[in-house]
């Protein structure tokens, strides 16, 4: 735990040293699930502006679980409880404050799943829903969110002359991107991947993280990987995660070339996970 | 699997012959298993083809545009066809809206308790309630408390409750045949509860639903039990007042409130009948209730098949 304390101590020098505005931070965050198995343990990790921070650890150290709560996806199952704080910021709102509606939340905070989920409907409405959701009637305004989001999740040229046909008869790859503009298309201050490209081949995924890369101009960007490659060629900072607990937490470059948990370098070179 | 001596190349034979054992069970059920559908199956043919032989002279235009008659060759089902479409108009408007809502409410709403489980158990047991049961229930609910009377309204009803536990369980299994990612991807753009079930749930669930509505209606309309019990008149020589009028409002409901005979009934009016004549419009009504249900299935079959061959998860 002082390890852990240290290393955290450390981050927060370093982030004021390269004056990184933080974008959201998890205080004290512990996560149960319903019937009670503590899954997260007072976690405390710093989401950095416009910065791409990844979540790794071995399957099962709730690392997607950490990612879900950011946009209150846990609500949606009965008997999940949260304790402690996540701070988004400059606004200070506690988003996992119960009067803080969830739908709120989902709004400033938009995620990418695992397996590519559009809606059975066009890939014009696909994009539009959200805009829809919150209200928007105006055409226009639609049609230009939709092409700046399609345009931003680099899938526009593909799909531009098919914008009313299904989203299913897209590959798996150009799906992704499209559920990518989706997240996009309501301008969110932060987006949640899990592992994004899990179920795509190498091609599709080189695509998805070229892409990445580009929207951290835009917009903070948290992300899950399996994959500690895809941490360390996309990811600016680093959490490494075991057993619901946060082990160490660092920029990237340092993470994977001088970790100074011991854990942290078993992981990352492969001696367990 | 004692010793790894024991490979099959070198009992060849032994292993040989008894593959050819096996196979010979493969070979004798599937005998046993085409003779036990076939029994079904031809059964039902048979009785089939029996009703349309004995109907035969019945099938003409005047059979459909006729009123009962104490003549069987001039007797029609005009007043029973109509009273079916009417009883089963009443019956979808009323079966629908409330079991396709009950259905979302149970699946997306409802909190997951003991009790929800109770209700759960119940709806799925009130589809094996027997008919007649539901039709003293309406007699004494429909027909007298409210003062419905024998009515088309009570008729409708009647055979309303009685799938709505049909259409409840359709809905719910429509509804969780809708992957958890696409509702999470529709929570996750900020969408609420009524906007994932109306935008979502609903549309994706169509098919479904729709199935399930016209399974139960295909059972309905056969249904006869309960609405004997309720009073359906057996001898109907004049049709319900019409919905539409030429005066405002142009509709009118009074037809809600006409007494009524249905097929089956009328069917079963002329079997209970002495004179051997009638039994040929019997079996001709009956011929038209098998077609209208075969009708039913097959426009579900063919709805499923059309909406699902769009969605696919």
């Amino acid at each position: 735990m002082d390890g852990l304390q240290l290393t955290l101590n450390r981050d927060m020098t370093t982030m004021q040293a390269h004056h990184h505005a933080i974008k959201a931070e998890a205080r004290d965050l512990s996560f149960y699930y319903n019937g009670g198995h503590m899954a997260l343990k007072n976690i405390t990790l710093p989401v950095y502006d416009k910065r791409i921070t990844a979540l790794i650890g071995p399957s099962g150290c709730g690392k997607s679980t950490f990612l879900r709560c950011f946009n209150r996806m846990h609500d949606l199952y009965p008997g999940n409880r949260y304790e402690g704080r996540i701070v988004m910021h400059p606004d200070n709102t506690n988003i996992l404050e119960p009067t803080v509606d969830p739908i709120e939340v989902r709004m400033r905070i938009s995620m990418v799943f695992q397996k590519p989920n559009p809606f059975p409907k066009s890939i014009y409405e696909n994009v539009a829903y959200g805009l829809r959701v919150r209200g928007e009637r105006n055409k226009r305004t639609i049609d230009n969110k939709v092409e700046e989001a399609l345009r931003d999740a680099a899938i526009w040229d593909e799909v531009k002359d098919r914008l009313n046909e299904v989203a299913f008869n897209l590959s798996g790859g150009q799906q992704q991107r499209l559920c990518i503009a989706r997240a996009l298309a309501t301008d969110p201050e932060i987006m949640l991947f899990d592992e994004p490209t899990s179920a795509l081949d190498p091609i599709a995924t080189a695509s998805i993280e070229e892409l990445m890369s580009e929207l951290k101009e835009k917009v903070t960007i948290l992300i899950v990987t399996h994959n500690m490659q895809q941490a360390a060629r996309i990811s600016d900072f680093t959490a490494y995660m075991y057993l619901g607990e946060l082990i160490e937490f660092d920029d990237t470059d340092t993470m994977f070339t001088k970790p100074s948990r011991k854990e942290t370098e078993d992981y990352i070179t492969g001696k367990f996970g | 699997m004692n010793a790894p001596k024991a490979t099959v190349l070198d009992n060849l034979d032994e292993v040989r012959s008894m593959i050819r054992r096996h196979r010979l069970n493969d070979y004798i059920f599937s005998i046993i298993g085409l003779l036990c559908m076939m029994i079904g199956v031809l059964t039902l043919l048979f009785l089939f083809v029996n009703l349309v032989i004995d109907g035969y002279p019945r099938f003409t235009s005047e059979f459909f545009t006729s009123f009962p008659s104490r003549r069987a060759e001039e007797a029609g089902i005009l007043s029973a066809w109509v009273g079916t479409m009417l009883v089963m108009l009443v019956t979808v408007v009323t079966a629908v809206p409330l079991g396709v809502s009950a259905g979302i409410y149970l699946e997306e709403y409802a909190p997951k308790n003991w009790l929800s489980n109770m209700i759960e158990v119940n709806v799925t047991n009130l589809a094996g309630v027997p008919s007649i049961v539901y039709g003293l229930l309406a007699l004494g609910l429909f027909v007298y408390m409210l003062d419905f009377g024998q009515s088309i309204l009570s008729a409708g009803l009647t055979l309303a409750l009685l799938i709505l536990p049909v259409v409840i369980v359709a809905t719910r299994e429509a509804i969780r045949s809708i992957p958890v990612s696409i509702r999470e991807a529709a929570y996750a753009v900020g969408a609420t509860k009524w906007q994932v079930v109306s935008d979502h749930i609903l549309r994706y669930s169509f098919g479904g639903i729709l199935t399930g509505v016209i399974i139960g209606m295909a059972r309905a309309i056969g249904e006869t039990a309960p609405v004997i019990t309720i009073g359906a008149l057996t001898f109907i020589a004049f049709l319900p007042p019409t919905p539409l009028q030429e005066a405002p409002p142009y509709f009118n409901f009074d037809w809600l409130f006409s007494s009524f005979t249905v097929l089956p009934i009328q069917m079963f009016n002329w079997l209970s009948r002495p004179n051997p004549d009638f039994h040929a419009n019997a079996a001709a009504a009956g011929v038209v209730i098998i077609v209208a249900t075969l009708l039913m299935n097959g426009l579900a079959i063919w709805l499923r098949y059309r909406i699902r061959r769009h969605i696919q998860w």
